[in-house]
């Protein structure tokens, strides 16, 4: 048994999902460790995008079940949820593949926007708010001093009134993880956070993704094709093919794995020692 | 000059209730890119409410002036909740079963539920036009005339007033609402990204329902103004009303809050200063030439963000 399978974050059981004839993922069964850092890989079309789909409510699994356990102690079944709620109260926040921020908004409202039920809360659904309660006044504050502690822990602090649009790509990916994390997620859910950075961005974001799971008690689950960020970061890697699981381990155990290496070879598994001895491996 | 100053007056007066009516075609827009053709019914059920409500406590320009104040106030409040009731009603039942189907689909239920918000109101109210007897009498004489009365008298009555001060007090506290507060940042971000919004746990069909209530209470506070100053009104008037607004919100750039204040303005002089200086039957299609050159130079509206397409 492994350090993933006694106090899971989220446990996925028996996943699938099917669009038509197609099976995007097929029983697909795994934990996130509390506390730890996972990776989902797997080559092009293997079904993770899907998967984070999923859990995020874009999509309706065919069959199985994702639980989302709480430091509190609660749980929460993903797939029955309506995604406004799954990160309201299940605490699972997501970015993108492709960058979702809100553009016309500056740093400092994209990450206040990630505030928002609080805030709602706070200022008494804004009715309160604009008679000046004070403990609205003192809940945006917060929001603002936890939007500007996330703004300096990327780096982005000097640009917080800017519009968001006008950040270069390696900023507008720190700014997504920052605007996640401002939403106070247990489980944060990285869409390749590493593509398009260039390697210095890119150790930066091993530190950032290291200094959030060490400091804020906040797991972790990405998707990566840069295996420099899976096998330095990853306590804990899951690999996909075809929507199945094909192996599940530690970043060490899972790179030696006969199977993952004919997955992204492209050859059938008997075949892998022919080709290791001729690609020299 | 003096007739030029009184046709501005007019102008800003009917701007204004213009203005009151596009934010809530332009929130719309914005934040579901939908027009929604029942809103100009929805100020005149709006209006309606007032009157029935004046009407039912006998409120006349008799009574003492503080209680006529405290009077209006109260109506006024409770026709926005009652109309706002109403905008929430329309988009619960012929918008909301709707949103994820194709985009024409709403369309149709936004003209189906304005045909039939007019014909509940012909049937339940009468198809006769409704007079009120005005109700805030009196106003200023910035200029009389002339001694000899050759000249044109500019009145600036107390109803302008009280139109043009209740909408800007009303657009200040909106834009505010709209930029400081977390409802208006919670619309914003529906606006530009509805899923995502939604991913960082805004419930995005709330969110909707309120820009509908809002833009409804702004609508009937318009159907406030419109009673008291024409002083009469009928189940046909949100027609005409609704599609001047929706020229105005497409004018200043729709979408945009600023620019429907500003194209609600602008409607309301070219109506006003062409009836005024040429002929009365040919203000709507001054209003409307207007509309039609601007876009033909300026296709995104006056305060419209242009479209920029990332290659």
């Amino acid at each position: 048994m492994s350090s993933w399978d006694i106090n899971p974050v989220l446990t996925i059981e028996h996943l699938t999902m099917r669009f038509g004839g197609l099976v995007a993922v097929d029983d697909l069964s795994f934990n996130v460790g509390r506390g730890d850092i996972t990776a989902l890989i797997g080559p092009n079309g293997a079904g993770k995008t899907t998967v984070f789909n999923c859990l995020t409510g874009f999509y309706k699994p065919t069959e199985g079940r994702i639980v989302m356990n709480r430091l509190n102690g609660e749980h929460f079944l993903l797939e029955r949820m309506p995604d406004f709620q799954i990160s309201a109260h299940a605490k699972v926040a997501r970015t993108f593949q492709n960058i979702r921020l809100f553009g016309g908004m500056t740093l400092l409202e994209n990450l206040m926007v990630a505030q928002h039920n609080p805030l709602m809360v706070a200022s008494g659904y804004t009715i309160g708010g604009i008679f000046g309660l004070t403990s609205f006044r003192k809940a945006e504050r917060e929001a603002v001093e936890r939007a500007c502690y996330w703004l300096e822990k990327t780096g982005l602090v000097d640009r917080a009134d800017a519009p968001a649009a006008d950040l270069p790509y390696g900023d507008q990916r720190r700014l997504e993880i920052a605007r996640a994390m401002c939403s106070g997620p247990e489980l944060l859910c990285l869409d390749e956070p590493a593509a398009g950075l260039n390697p210095k961005e890119s150790a930066e974001l091993n530190a950032l993704l290291q200094y959030i799971r060490k400091e804020h008690q906040t797991s972790i689950l990405l998707i990566e094709h840069d295996m420099s960020v899976v096998m330095e970061i990853s306590d804990h890697v899951v690999v996909l093919d075809y929507g199945e699981k094909i192996s599940d381990g530690t970043a060490a155990a899972v790179k030696d794995d006969p199977k993952v290496i004919a997955a992204y070879l492209g050859v059938p598994d008997e075949e892998v020692d022919a080709v290791e001895e001729e690609v020299g491996i | 000059m003096e007739y030029f100053f009184q046709q501005l007056i007019n102008g800003v007066t009917l701007g204004s209730i213009y203005g009151l009516i596009a934010i809530g075609y332009t929130m719309v827009y914005g934040i579901i890119g939908m027009i929604n053709f029942a809103h100009g019914d929805i100020f005149m059920v709006g209006a309606f409410i007032a009157l029935i409500f004046i009407v039912a406590f006998s409120i006349t320009a008799a009574m003492p002036i503080a209680l006529l104040v405290l009077a209006l106030i109260g109506v006024l409040i409770v026709s926005m909740a009652l109309t706002a009731a109403w905008g929430w009603t329309v988009e619960r039942i012929a918008y909301r079963p709707l949103r994820g189907s194709f985009r024409l689909a709403p369309l149709i239920t936004a003209i189906g539920a304005s045909i039939a918000l007019q014909n509940f109101v012909q049937i339940s109210q009468g198809a006769r036009n409704k007079p009120l007897q005005p109700l805030i009498p009196g106003g200023f004489s910035l200029s009389d005339g002339g001694a000899d009365g050759s000249g044109f008298a500019v009145q600036l009555s107390y109803s302008q007033i009280l139109i043009i001060v209740v909408t800007l007090a009303l657009m200040i506290g909106f834009t505010l609402l709209i930029n400081k507060t977390s409802l208006g940042r919670a619309q914003r971000a529906c606006e530009q990204d509805r899923k995502m919004a939604s991913l960082l746990g805004i419930n995005v069909d709330r969110t909707i329902s309120l820009t509908f209530v809002m833009g409804a209470a702004l609508a009937s506070v318009a159907g406030l103004m419109f009673l008291l100053y024409y002083g009469v009104i009928d189940f046909y008037i949100g027609f005409l009303a609704g599609v001047k607004a929706f020229t105005a919100a497409v004018l200043g750039g729709i979408g945009s809050l600023p620019g429907a204040m500003l194209g609600g303005l602008l409607i309301g002089l070219i109506e006003t200063f062409w009836s005024g200086y040429f002929s009365v039957e040919y203000k709507d299609v001054a209003a409307f030439s207007i509309l039609a050159i601007v876009l033909i130079f300026m296709p995104e509206g006056l305060l419209g963000k242009p479209e920029v397409e990332k290659v």
